[in-house]
């Protein structure tokens, strides 16, 4: 594995993890927008943009788009959150100009009025599947509460109305301001020449604008509160619950990330035994987000509706004493060794990589190998999760629920 | 393609062991077949199957739950048990030094687990909590109630279990369908990565090798079946379930119907996406896939669309279906071809995704494919080939379910002539 980067002028950075021994390669845009920067009166446009992109430019139509992408056998799609929009490729080697191009070219892409009117239709769709998937709802719900007053409480899909207000002008000028080769990283893994990619580049991204926006990375400093969402017809109770965590450059997020395993991780963690394995919730886990500037823990609890109460004041009473006494190095042992495992499985196919290399680079200007992650994780101490917790203890400070309880 | 070995060995007690080395990677994939799925249970004790897969790995051989879970961990083993229509399936992956030691706790889950009796009371409330949380989820319930009316019984078990018969289920079910389906006969095991094949055999005999007891009985198909066609559901979208048959992995024409369904559904130029989606913008997810049972299949669509426009994209997707077939294009063809290349090598990339391969080829087709064999048989289909299979296999009869507010026109056993 070798690594490589370069700038080009226009200000985009390109960033490799070379590979010979797999037989793909994986590349992505990684544009620094989302929810968090987009103003009241376009709210959504970031994630309809995402969408737009693949509707063409002056010399492809949309199905051109989708036709090409399949005639080569790309593994494709995109994403958006509250700060990044990813466009992302996989493919075989042999492939890769072609599919470079393509790619390339649609990341400024005519955003037509028709295409624009259709696809808002697809994105109200996608607002209504969402809306039928009580446990999202409770994550979009707590995330614009937990941050009220941050910009990382703004919604990434947005609202109905905010969809059917926005205009093609809007998004046009939305995409102008932030498409600059500044705020773009492209990242690639695998089996690929590092010379090809750079000649790719200069053929396809030179011409790209160049520039950068500003984004206000303060700390959020959320307040708390309860909000009940009685949804008549559902069986359960979804719960989520956000406290603030270390932001995405700060050194005690490998703390943060070891022990929301320790604590919450889907099997063998310490709410799995307290609440999963006796049968007292369907699901009961601890996560931790990294934001740009801050960061959340997040608790979701899916119980029956009666046992709530009583649950959530189980999970208080055992972050209190994480709080007070830390793990035991025992837990700490296991995490690792479960968490060293997932890292090199996860490393094996470039799609695996491809996320960690762009995600390094576009929030800590920073390359780590797998084995960087192995040696960090190595080192961790119960020291270092105490002295994170000092600062960042484990909460429910924020609470979202969505099920047939009209109060908690 | 990369280059690929496969050894198979077969135990003296039944046990099927098939191994992949892939020189290429780091890790290890163990994908563990027992033939205790749903369609084995005992009548009117729908989720046995799954509480089985959540008791084995509550406790085996010397360890407890916890033990257990601690042990596994602390060998990176990622690992599930799931069960299917057919089988339990225990899937396993860590980094392929810590195999040896792996195999150890996985033959142990398999061979010796502890059934305590108050993991098992914990375990059935923990399993009516799932089954409650997919009444919340409509469009889980909706493929779940599909496939429930699509296949005679018992084929069309769920295999998450069901709310009505889990009361019904006591430790004592659980044991006898452990003892009667969980044995040698009809156990595969797939094992794919950094390996060295012999000793791995050596290891599996001495792990398995005095393992007792006969194949299950034959199923017994029984009479279907709910048709009804629509499940009143509070819900911003209408959820839309179409099934129609197709031809099982073991057809000789499997090849064909693959292709016929990805053309209509594989990637974001197929059929369906364009017509609904592209071109309509009627729904954010709608797509089509071939579930295959032993000896029956269906193509299995969903759409999922807000309540007004409901109507017309099951109008619209109905269509799509009944039309498809003769007009299916050479560049359609070569587009699914493409496709099925690049997945093929991206297998070649990954151990779980080859052992999970190899035990399902085996199951299918009684022996294993290789990649460059696959992509042989793909490469090798001709326009009119899946132009004549899709003919002759569309549909008269379609099975409509929708989930939602409120009934659409089209439900139940919709035919095909009567639309046209």
């Amino acid at each position: 594995m070798k690594f490589e980067k370069v700038v080009l002028d226009n200000g985009l950075t390109i960033v490799g993890e070379i590979n010979p021994n797999v037989h793909s390669v994986a590349f992505g845009f990684f544009v620094r927008t989302g929810a968090r920067d987009e103003t009241t009166g376009v709210s959504g446009v970031s994630h309809f943009l995402e969408h737009m992109v693949f509707k063409g430019t002056e010399t492809r139509t949309a199905a051109d788009v989708n036709r090409l992408f399949d005639e080569v056998g790309a593994k494709y799609n995109a994403s958006t959150s509250e700060e990044i929009t990813l466009y992302y490729a996989a493919i075989l080697p042999e492939y890769f100009a072609e599919t470079f191009a393509l790619l390339a070219d649609i990341m400024y892409p005519s955003l037509r009025d028709d295409d624009f009117n259709i696809e808002k239709n697809v994105i109200l769709e996608e607002i209504g599947m969402y809306d039928d998937m009580p446990a999202f709802s409770a994550y979009e719900k707590l995330m614009e509460s937990h941050f009220r007053g941050h910009p990382l409480s703004q919604s990434i899909l947005g609202s109905v109305e905010s969809i059917q207000a926005l205009t093609a002008d809007q998004m046009r000028q939305y995409h102008r301001e932030h498409y600059l080769a500044g705020n773009i990283t492209l990242a690639v893994a695998g089996n690929i020449e590092w010379s090809e990619v750079l000649d790719l580049a200069n053929q396809h991204c030179q011409h790209w604008p160049a520039g950068q926006t500003e984004r206000d990375i303060t700390e959020a400093t959320p307040t708390g509160g309860t909000i009940v969402i009685p949804k008549s017809g559902t069986v359960q109770e979804h719960v989520a619950q956000m406290s603030p965590a270390p932001p995405s450059a700060s050194p005690l997020r490998f703390a943060a990330e070891i022990l929301s395993v320790i604590v919450g991780d889907d099997s063998n963690s310490r709410l799995y035994w307290e609440l999963i394995e006796p049968g007292d919730a369907e699901a009961a886990e601890l996560g931790y987000n990294d934001y740009d500037g801050s960061g959340a823990f997040m608790t979701f609890l899916s119980c029956r509706p009666e046992d709530t109460a009583r649950l959530l004041a189980k999970i208080g009473e055992l972050y209190d004493d994480i709080n007070q006494n830390g793990v035991t190095e025992a837990e700490l042992e296991q995490a690792k060794n479960k968490v060293a495992s997932r890292i090199v499985l996860r490393s094996e196919r470039p799609m695996g990589r491809l996320s960690a290399l762009g995600s390094n680079w576009v929030y800590r200007k920073q390359y780590r190998s797998v084995e960087d992650d192995l040696n960090t994780l190595h080192q961790l101490t119960t020291d270092d999760i105490a002295e994170m917790l000092k600062q960042y203890p484990l909460g429910q400070q924020s609470t979202v629920a969505i099920g047939p309880l009209e109060s908690l | 393609m990369p280059e690929q070995t496969i050894v198979l060995h077969t135990m003296a007690n039944g046990v099927t062991l098939i191994i992949e080395p892939m020189a290429a990677v780091q890790s290890a994939a163990v994908t563990l077949q027992l033939p205790a799925g749903v369609s084995h249970e005992a009548a009117g004790k729908n989720g046995t199957s799954a509480l089985l897969g959540e008791m084995m790995l509550r406790g085996a051989g010397d360890l407890d739950s916890r033990g257990l879970s601690t042990a596994l961990d602390n060998l990176g083993v990622h690992h599930s048990l799931s069960p299917g229509w057919f089988h339990l399936t225990l899937s396993a992956a860590t980094v392929a030094t810590r195999l040896p030691e792996a195999l150890v706790l996985l033959t142990d889950i398999v061979r010796k687990p502890r059934f305590d009796a108050d993991q098992f009371a914990n375990c059935r409330i923990g399993r009516e909590q799932i089954l409650r949380s997919i009444e919340d989820e409509p469009k889980q319930k909706l493929m779940i109630e599909l496939k429930r009316r699509c296949y005679a019984p018992p084929y069309n078990r769920p295999v998450e279990g069901s709310l009505k018969d889990l009361e019904g289920i006591s430790l004592d079910d659980l044991s006898q369908h452990y003892q009667r389906c969980c044995v040698p006969q009809g156990a595969v095991i797939g094992i794919a990565g950094r390996v060295d094949p012999e000793q791995l055999i050596e290891q599996c005999e001495k792990l398995f090798g005095d393992w007792e007891g006969e194949l299950p009985p034959p199923i017994t198909e029984l009479e279907p079946r709910d048709k009804s066609g629509h499940l009143d559901h509070e819900s911003t979208q209408t959820h839309i379930g179409i099934a129609y048959p197709t031809v099982p992995v073991r057809h000789p024409d499997y090849y064909r119907a693959w292709a016929a369904v990805s053309i209509l559904s594989g990637g974001m130029s197929s059929r369906l996406f364009t017509k609904v989606r592209e071109e309509r913008g009627l729904c954010y997810a709608i797509g089509a896939s071939l579930n295959s049972l032993r000896d029956r299949a269906r193509v299995l669509c969903y759409a999922g669309t807000t309540n007004e426009r409901a109507q017309e994209t099951l109008d619209v997707t109905l269509q799509e279906l009944a039309n498809y077939g003769d007009d299916v294009t050479e560049s359609e063809l070569s587009r699914c071809k493409a496709r099925a290349k690049s997945s093929l090598i991206m297998q070649g990339e990954s151990a779980m995704s080859r052992s999970g391969s190899l035990v399902r080829d085996w199951f299918h087709l009684g022996r294993i494919t290789t990649l460059d064999e696959i992509r042989d048989r793909v490469d090798n289909l001709t326009v009119e080939e899946v132009r004549e299979f899709a003919v002759n296999n569309t549909a008269q009869q379609f099975q409509v379910l929708t989930i939602g507010p409120e009934p659409l026109s089209c439900q139940g056993q919709v035919d095909l002539g009567a639309l046209e």
